[in-house]
């Protein structure tokens, strides 16, 4: 049952393109279904599908307005994704704060060799 | 004695779909900064960051010579690069090819890391260009480690950013 991830985790659900698309589309407002399926150019079901998978990782909410049903984008399962994607910067932002440590001691031992003007 | 100012964090930035620029300033002379990223007893001092302890630093500084970094992660598995030196112009720029040591893909090429240093001021701005062969590379390096594909949620992330600080 590995594939059981592909519905439950947002990495997986942001992974395929198409939804991604739907969720720039959402990033811009509230759109009823027949917005999404005319913009991607796809046929409905295919986008309640994804739209499905979307739900499921509470990437995407639905209320009930009128006769229409309104898509919008929740970005907090996009936390995790956010905080991976900072570890590459997190991982070079030690690594130069380790330089600083080790500049520091060069810059002291070249003053105590040729400073002495100074 | 002057107090040297943090210098602050990392800007990294992606100037096209294949590449990352990290730009970091230090408070010391290039000189030195080179040093610091050339010399294995340095580089074992800083290349883990806080991410485990560097085992192995070996640097063979020639164009055509290899280097190789090891280090044990927390949690006590290994981690390693290596990568051949393609350009080396003393206390300016560095070309090198940076490959991650995998099981899954032993004959992987690699990236190519433009490395620069420029001073001004007494003090030196480190640009590290990597150059990824596809978006897929590049987008599985900048997710450090985790499966592929599934980085590409960047601009999406820069388009929900406004509802992610809510």
């Amino acid at each position: 049952m590995a594939r059981a991830a592909t519905t439950t985790d947002a990495f997986n659900a942001v992974a395929e393109p198409r939804r991604r698309q739907i969720l720039e589309i959402l990033a811009r407002g509230e759109r009823p279904v027949n917005d999404l399926v005319e913009v991607l150019r796809l046929a409905q079901p295919q986008v309640s599908k994804h739209l499905r998978v979307l739900r499921e990782v509470g990437l995407v909410d639905v209320r009930d307005a009128g006769r229409q049903r309104l898509y919008r984008i929740n970005g907090h399962p996009l936390k995790p994704i956010r905080d991976w994607v900072t570890s590459f910067e997190e991982t070079w932002n030690e690594r130069f704060d380790a330089i600083d440590a080790v500049l520091d001691e060069l810059t002291d031992m070249e003053d105590g060799h040729g400073g002495h003007g100074k | 004695m002057v107090a040297m100012a943090s210098s602050g964090a990392a800007r990294i930035t992606l100037p096209s779909d294949t590449e990352i620029l990290i730009t970091r300033e230090f408070a010391a002379p290039k000189h030195l900064v080179y040093k610091t990223w050339t010399t294995p007893e340095l580089v074992k001092r800083w290349w883990a960051g806080q991410r485990g302890v560097v085992t192995s630093a070996e640097i063979d500084l020639r164009v055509g010579g290899q280097w190789r970094y090891v280090m044990v992660a927390h949690g006590s598995f290994e981690v390693a690069f290596h990568g051949t030196y393609r350009e080396i112009v003393p206390n300016e720029r560095l070309v090198t090819t940076e490959v991650y040591e995998t099981a899954e893909a032993p004959d992987a090429e690699g990236v190519l890391n433009i490395v620069s240093f420029r001073e001004s001021n007494a003090r030196t701005t480190l640009t590290v260009l990597v150059q990824c062969s596809s978006k897929e590379e590049r987008d599985m390096i900048m997710s450090s480690g985790m499966e592929g594909g599934m980085q590409e949620g960047m601009d999406l992330l820069e388009q929900v950013a406004i509802s992610l600080a809510k």
